[in-house]
């Protein structure tokens, strides 16, 4: 897997950000689960979001990749403004994201979950496919060839032909990740990746995802609860609270934050 | 032991796209087709020819084209006998109306209407799923059965509506005895079998699976919903357009609307349940099952109850039993003859030993 190329491209156009979340407002029937939230990713930065349950956090990643889409509020993905984003729309552009409860297509092998990531790279028409001619077998050779090298990363070869419902929870994640991994994304939405696991399996984690911002430039922002690992991989963290943004620093900063520490201990009345 | 993998190696990514990628499954597969071909016909006769293997042939493939729809595209339907008609009454038409036609251009063409027909009943399934979605197929069961007993031009305004299917000309040899036609059944089920099989491990099916597992994540990967679901429509319909062209010339040697009714649709649908939802050999296996096992009970009970119980109340007791056994088979194995197939596979790779 090589670093993909636009990266250097846009560090030549400046520090703008890579995607910039303006006064963004989502409800639903009435329930108001994000309000006035914005904010910047920079490009090739870990950003945590943190906060709470039901904070608003897994309902802003489904805004930025066009699963939700907002009432109010614009999004800026790569210099392109738009009212909402729209989820074919958000992978074309290179938006991956991996989901809180595993949604991982149960039935297909990891080697063919991993090989669905990769649907948007394909040049050849079904046809071609079904009759192996024309394009067809050589792309088949290199999907299949980068496809192995992102299970490499993840030392995952040894599930590659196993039917990835009856997969351990952990290695499930790590599937899931891969998918996300094998589309060659700009920017990497994670929603609470090491939700459930021990504490080895998410160092394990956590170092991949450091390992993946480092070697390809993807630019993460991700959803975790567990502070010490977010302090230990974010250079950037937000903090949620009942769909406000009530922090927005580097850790330390955050660590500080007479509201942050508020909303996470409570306080005195 | 008898059935391992050991010393066969993929150095090629190619060579894991294989059709089959064990050494045992091709020497399989090519005696089986091998006897089919050359065995079968000088040692059958015309009742199994007639009246159990072309059958038996042709509803394999109108479960193959249910089963890309529902088994790996997860889409239910129950137009499947609808779509077959369209490409019977198509094939024949396309014969009667451009001379010169050869039969199998006549029978592809068959096929991309019903693909055409398909593709518009698969409209809805952008907005609605599941049982919802059965019940909108359902539109297309009655109303193309309605509209072919409708508008005779379809049957060339014959007064019974039904009408015989010409004699089997391909590249001037006469298939029409029953042995041609078993061919001519064979090779067609042979030929989009096989295609149908590139086309579940090529990218287009991966995308069909995941449509099926879960849709919200296919389409955040990119995968575009509308197209997926409605080529698998499409496709679907083409070969049960195929089937309904071989039913109607190879099997019925009739053309009828009432050759495709709802009936039709729901044994189509048993197949594709009990041979296996989303595996290829599962339709086969399915057919089977639903055309070999009436016979054997048939045959059973004749010899053991003639004369015990009369022989109206001996058919109705074979459609009890059959369904009972239908019942407590899908309790026992829910995933289908396929998956039987597949356990004994897995015991044969370790014989005797025991894992």
């Amino acid at each position: 897997m090589s670093a993909s190329p636009h990266i250097s491209n846009s560090n030549s156009k400046g520090s703008a950000p890579l995607l910039r979340l303006e006064h963004i407002s989502l409800s639903f029937k009435g329930v108001k689960a994000v309000t006035d939230i914005s904010f910047d990713v920079a490009e090739g930065a870990i950003t945590a979001l943190i906060g709470p349950n039901g904070a608003g956090k897994s309902s802003l990643l489904n805004v930025i990749n066009g699963v939700y889409q907002a009432q109010h509020g614009s999004i800026t993905f790569d210099g392109e403004v738009r009212r909402h984003m729209h989820p074919h729309h958000a992978a074309v552009r290179g938006i991956a994201r991996t989901f809180q409860n595993i949604a991982l297509f149960k039935g297909m092998s990891v080697l063919d979950n991993v090989l669905t990531g990769r649907n948007l790279k394909r040049r050849s028409s079904w046809l071609e496919q079904a009759l192996r001619i024309g394009r067809a077998p050589g792309e088949d050779d290199a999907q299949r060839r980068h496809a192995e090298k992102v299970i490499e990363f993840l030392h995952i070869q040894p599930w590659r032909n196993s039917v990835v419902g009856k997969l351990p929870y952990g290695l499930q994640k790590r599937v899931e990740l891969a998918r996300a991994l094998a589309a060659e994304p700009r920017l990497l939405l994670l929603d609470e990746p090491m939700a459930g696991m021990n504490a080895e399996e998410k160092q394990e984690m956590s170092s991949f995802i450091a390992d993946v911002n480092r070697e390809f430039g993807t630019t993460v922002v991700l959803i975790e609860h567990d502070i010490g690992v977010v302090m230990q991989l974010a250079d950037h963290v937000i903090v949620l609270d009942y769909g406000k943004k009530i922090g927005d620093g580097t850790p330390d900063d955050v660590r500080n934050n007479p509201d942050v520490i508020a909303a996470y201990l409570g306080t005195r009345h | 032991m008898i059935y391992t993998e050991a010393g066969q190696f993929s150095i090629r990514y190619s060579h894991d796209r294989r059709i089959f990628r064990l050494r045992q499954d091709r020497i399989g597969i090519t005696a089986l087709l091998l006897f089919a071909f050359a065995a079968v016909p000088l040692l059958g006769n015309d009742y199994w020819f007639s009246a159990i293997l072309i059958p038996l042939l042709v509803l394999s493939l109108a479960g193959l084209g249910l089963n890309l729809l529902t088994g790996y595209a997860g889409q239910l339907s129950l137009g499947s006998a609808a779509f077959m008609a369209v490409g019977a009454f198509a094939t024949y038409n396309f014969q009667l109306r451009v001379p010169g036609l050869p039969l199998l251009a006549s029978m592809a063409l068959g096929g991309v209407m019903a693909a055409g027909v398909a593709l518009l009943f698969g409209l809805p399934s952008l907005r609605i799923k599941g049982f919802y979605l059965l019940v909108s197929t359902l539109a297309a069961q009655f109303f193309v059965e309605w509209f072919f007993t409708k508008f005779g031009w379809f049957s060339n305004n014959s007064a019974s509506g039904v009408i015989s299917a010409p004699p089997l000309l391909i590249l001037g040899h006469d298939f029409s005895n029953p042995v041609g036609r078993y061919l001519l059944t064979l090779a067609v089920v042979v030929v989009v079998t096989a295609l149908a099989r590139n086309l579940v491990k090529s990218e287009l099916g991966r995308n069909w699976m995941a449509v099926r597992d879960m849709d919200t994540a296919a389409a955040v990967i990119g995968i575009p919903l509308l197209r997926t679901k409605l080529l698998a429509f499409a496709i679907s319909g083409f070969i049960l357009g195929v089937a309904g062209a071989l039913w109607a010339f190879t099997y019925l040697g009739t053309v009828e609307p009432h050759g495709f009714d709802l009936a039709r649709s729901f044994q189509i649908l048993f197949i594709i349940i009990i041979g296996g939802m989303g595996s290829i050999l599962g339709n086969f296996l399915g057919a089977a099952f639903i055309v070999l096992f009436p016979v054997l009970l048939s045959q059973l009970s004749g010899s053991l109850l003639s004369g015990v119980i009369d022989a109206g109340q001996l058919e109705n007791l074979q459609k009890i039993i059959f369904g009972v056994l239908i019942i407590a088979f899908l309790i026992k194995e829910p995933d289908g003859l396929a998956r039987l197939w597949q356990i004994a596979r897995e015991r044969a790779r370790v014989w005797p030993l025991r894992y």
